[in-house]
C-alpha cells in the first residue's frame, strides 16, 4: 500500500478513535461503577453536537469558548436528570437499564428530528482551525494533517489525561474506585454512593457532550449520529475491560486503527464488519478485555 | 385467572384467528399474517431470554439469515434460466456467486431456512458461552454481530442487492404469489393459514420443550448458573442449545415474514428491529409463551395503527412505552396477570446493587 495513503488512513483512524474514546469514557464509568448500560449515551454526543451548532449561531466565528461549557454543562445536567428519574430505579438490573435507556434514546432522537430536521446541521470551524500541516519531501511527501482533526485528537488526549488525574489523584476519584471495587464496603466506610452515582453519570454525559463539539467540527450533526456511535463505543468498553479508563483508551485506538486499515484494504462497510468480527474473536482470547478488573467474586459481570 | 378460564380464553382466541380470513379485510389480514410470522421470533426470545436469562439483541441476524435464504430461492425462481438476478446485472456481476447456486433448489432453500440460522446461532453461542461471556456482554456482542451483518449486506451491492434488498418475487413452490382476484385471495388466505399453523406448532413445541428436564435446566441456569454447574451439568451446552433453538425460530419467522412482505432488506433486520422484537416480548411477558406472542402481536398492531395515524408521535410513544414497561411491569403483562409468579419475581427484581446484604437469588439478573 502507498505509505502516504496508509499514513493518512491511520491519521483519520486516530481522530475517529479520539471521538470514540470520549464517547466510551462515560460508558466505561457508568457501566463499571453502576452496571448501567446506557443506550442513550450516543444521544448525549448528539446533543453536544447540536449545542455546538447553537453556540456557533449565537457567538459567531469564535464560538468554541461558548461551545465547550455549553455542551458540557447541558449534557451533564441532562445526564443528572436521567439518573434521578429513571436510572436510579433500575440499579441491579443491567438488562433493564439497557431497554429503558433505548426508549429514552428514541425519544431524544425524535425530539432532535423535530427541532433540527432529519438532515445534518453544519458547523463551520473557526478560521484558525481551517488549514492543514503538509509534509514536504521524504517518503510521506504531500501527506496532510488537517488542523481540525489534530484539534480533536489533542482534545481527547487532554480529556483522557484529565480523567486519569481525576480518578487516580483526587478524593472524588478514590471514592469512584472504591465503589467500583466494593460498593457495600465503600458505603459502610462513609462514601455517599447515591450522590457519587449521579455525579459520575453526569460527568460521563458531560464528556460525551465535549465529544459532540469535536463531532460537530468534523461533520454535520444529525439525529442518527448517536446510534452510529453507540455500538462501537460499547465495544470499546468491552474490549478495554469494564471500568478501566486506560483500557478504554487502548481499545479505542485499537478499534480505530483496525477500522482505518481494513478500510484502506477493502471497502468501508466491509471494514466495519471485519472490525466487529475481530472484536468477537478478541473476546475469545481475553473475555474480560485488555485491562480486566480483578475480583474474587464468583459472579463478576 | 384459573386454568379453565385460561384454556377457554385461548380456545376463543384460536378460533377467532382461524376464522380471521372470513371477516377481516385484505389489508388487515395481510397485517395480521405478518405479525403472526413475527411472533415466531418472539417465541425464540421467550426461550432464550425469558427462560434462560440471555438477552440477545441480535435476533435480527438469525431472522435475516432465514429471510435471505428463502429470498434467494424466490429471486432465482423469478429469474429466467441461465440469466442472473436483475440487481446482479446492474452491478456488473457476471457469474452467479457460489453461495447463490444451491438456493435454486427449493428443498435446499427450505432446509437452509432452518439450518442456517440454527447453525449460526449455535456457533455464536458456542463462541460466547464456552468462554463464559455472560449478561450484558452477550447483549452487546450480539448487537455488534447484527450490525456487522447489516453493514456487510449494505456494502455488498452485487451479491445481496445491498440496501435495496431482494424483492420482485413471483412464484413460491409453483404457486403464483402475484395472482389477483379469486386466485389471489386463495393465495393470501392460504399463506395466512399456513403461518397460523406454523405458529401453533411452534408454540406447542416450545411449550413441550420448556416442560421437559431440558426446560427446567434452562430456568435453573437463569436462577443461578453456578449452582447448576456445581450440580454437575454443563450450563454452556444447555445455553448453546437454547440459543440455537431461538435462532431457528427466528430464521423460520424471517422466512415467513419475507413471503408475506414480498421483500427483505437490511433495514428490516437491523439493530432497531432486533431491539424492538425484544421490547414487545418484554411488554407481553418474556417468561410466558402466550405473553411473548401476545406482546408481539399487540405491539406490532399498535405500531401499524399509531405510526400511520400520527407518524411523528410514534417514536415518542414507543420510547415512553419502553421506559414504563421496564419501570412498572418488569415481567410484562403476563407477569401482572399471573400473581403467584409476579410475587416470586418481584423479590428477585427489587435486588439493588447497593443494598448491604445481597440475596443470592438476584445474581441471575446481575451476571
Amino acid at each position: 500500500m502507498d505509505p502516504v495513503f496508509l499514513s493518512g488512513q491511520l491519521f483519520t483512524g486516530l481522530s475517529v478513535a479520539s471521538l470514540l474514546l470520549l464517547t466510551a469514557l462515560g460508558l466505561a464509568l457508568s457501566f463499571g461503577l453502576m452496571r448501567v448500560i446506557n443506550m442513550a449515551h450516543g444521544e448525549f454526543l448528539m446533543i453536544g453536537g447540536y449545542l455546538t451548532f447553537i453556540a456557533a449561531k449565537v457567538a459567531g466565528p469564535g464560538f468554541l469558548w461558548l461551545a465547550f461549557p455549553l455542551a458540557f454543562v447541558g449534557t451533564a445536567l441532562l445526564g443528572a436528570l436521567l439518573e434521578a428519574t429513571v436510572i436510579r430505579r433500575l440499579y441491579g438490573r443491567p438488562l433493564d437499564t439497557l431497554l429503558a435507556t433505548w426508549g429514552i434514546s428514541l425519544i431524544l432522537q425524535q425530539g432532535a428530528r423535530q427541532i433540527f430536521g432529519s438532515t445534518g446541521v453544519p458547523v463551520t470551524a473557526p478560521d484558525w482551525l481551517n488549514g492543514a500541516v503538509t509534509v514536504h519531501g521524504g517518503p510521506l511527501d504531500s501527506l496532510t494533517f488537517p488542523y481540525v482533526r489534530l484539534f480533536v485528537i489533542v482534545l481527547s488526549a487532554l480529556v483522557l489525561g484529565g480523567m486519569w488525574l481525576l480518578l487516580s489523584r483526587s478524593r472524588f476519584g478514590m471514592h469512584v474506585r472504591a465503589v467500583n471495587q466494593n460498593r457495600e464496603m465503600a458505603a459502610a466506610l462513609g462514601v455517599n454512593t447515591r450522590q457519587l452515582d449521579m455525579l459520575v453519570f453526569a460527568l460521563g454525559a458531560g464528556i460525551a457532550g465535549i465529544a459532540g463539539v469535536g463531532l460537530a467540527l468534523l461533520s454535520p450533526v444529525n439525529p442518527a449520529v448517536g446510534s452510529a456511535y453507540i455500538v462501537n463505543a460499547f465495544l470499546v468498553v468491552v474490549v478495554g475491560g469494564v471500568g478501566s479508563v486506560l483500557g478504554a483508551g487502548a481499545a479505542a485506538l485499537l478499534l480505530g486503527f483496525t477500522t482505518a486499515l481494513a478500510e484502506g484494504l477493502t471497502s468501508s462497510s466491509l471494514a466495519q464488519a471485519i472490525m466487529l468480527i475481530l472484536v468477537v474473536a478478541f473476546l475469545q482470547w481475553k473475555p474480560k478485555g485488555l485491562i480486566p478488573t480483578r475480583s474474587r467474586a464468583l459472579e463478576d459481570a | 385467572m384459573n386454568k379453565t378460564t385460561q384454556t377457554a380464553l385461548l380456545l376463543v382466541v384460536a378460533a377467532a384467528l382461524i376464522a380471521a380470513p372470513f371477516y377481516l379485510g385484505a389489508y388487515s389480514l395481510t397485517l395480521l399474517g405478518r405479525v403472526l410470522a413475527l411472533s415466531i421470533a418472539a417465541l425464540g426470545i421467550c426461550v432464550v431470554w425469558g427462560r434462560t436469562g440471555i438477552l440477545s439483541l441480535g435476533q435480527g441476524l438469525f431472522f435475516g439469515l432465514g429471510g435471505y435464504a428463502l429470498a434467494m430461492h424466490l429471486k432465482l425462481a423469478a429469474t429466467a434460466k441461465g440469466e442472473l438476478p436483475d440487481f446482479m446485472v446492474y452491478n456488473g456481476v457476471e457469474n452467479l456467486p457460489w453461495f447463490w447456486k444451491p438456493f435454486a433448489s427449493a428443498p435446499f432453500a427450505l432446509a437452509m431456512v432452518l439450518i442456517l440460522p440454527a447453525l449460526a446461532a449455535g456457533l455464536v453461542a458456542w463462541l460466547m458461552f464456552r468462554r463464559r461471556i455472560t449478561g450484558v456482554y452477550v447483549s452487546i456482542i450480539t448487537q455488534a454481530l447484527v450490525l456487522a451483518f447489516v453493514t456487510w449486506l449494505n456494502g455488498s451491492q452485487g451479491l445481496t442487492s445491498g440496501t435495496n434488498g431482494i424483492t420482485d418475487f413471483q412464484t413460491f413452490l409453483g404457486i403464483d404469489l402475484r395472482s389477483s382476484g379469486a386466485a389471489g385471495e386463495a393465495v393470501t388466505h392460504g399463506l395466512y393459514w399456513v403461518t397460523l399453523l406454523i405458529l401453533g406448532v411452534c408454540m406447542a413445541g416450545t411449550n413441550w420443550l420448556l416442560r421437559t428436564h431440558f426446560g427446567s435446566l434452562l430456568t435453573a441456569i437463569q436462577g443461578n448458573e453456578n449452582r447448576v454447574r456445581f450440580l454437575g451439568y454443563n450450563p454452556a451446552a444447555y445455553k448453546i442449545a437454547a440459543f440455537a433453538f431461538g435462532g431457528l425460530l427466528s430464521g423460520l419467522s424471517g422466512a415467513l415474514y419475507t413471503v408475506h412482505l414480498g421483500t427483505i432488506s437490511p433495514a428490516m433486520i437491523g439493530v432497531t428491529f432486533s431491539i424492538e422484537l425484544v421490547v414487545w416480548v418484554a411488554l407481553g411477558g418474556r417468561a410466558s409463551i402466550v405473553g411473548a406472542v401476545g406482546g408481539m402481536v399487540a405491539g406490532q398492531l399498535a405500531k401499524d395503527k399509531i405510526s400511520s395515524a400520527v407518524p411523528d408521535a410514534w417514536l415518542y410513544i414507543m420510547g415512553a412505552l419502553f421506559v414504563l414497561v421496564v419501570l412498572v411491569l418488569p415481567q410484562g403483562v403476563a407477569g401482572l396477570l399471573n400473581r403467584r409468579r409476579a410475587a416470586g419475581v418481584a423479590e428477585v427484581d427489587t435486588g439493588r446493587a447497593d443494598l448491604p446484604l445481597p440475596s443470592p437469588s438476584k445474581t441471575g439478573e446481575q451476571a
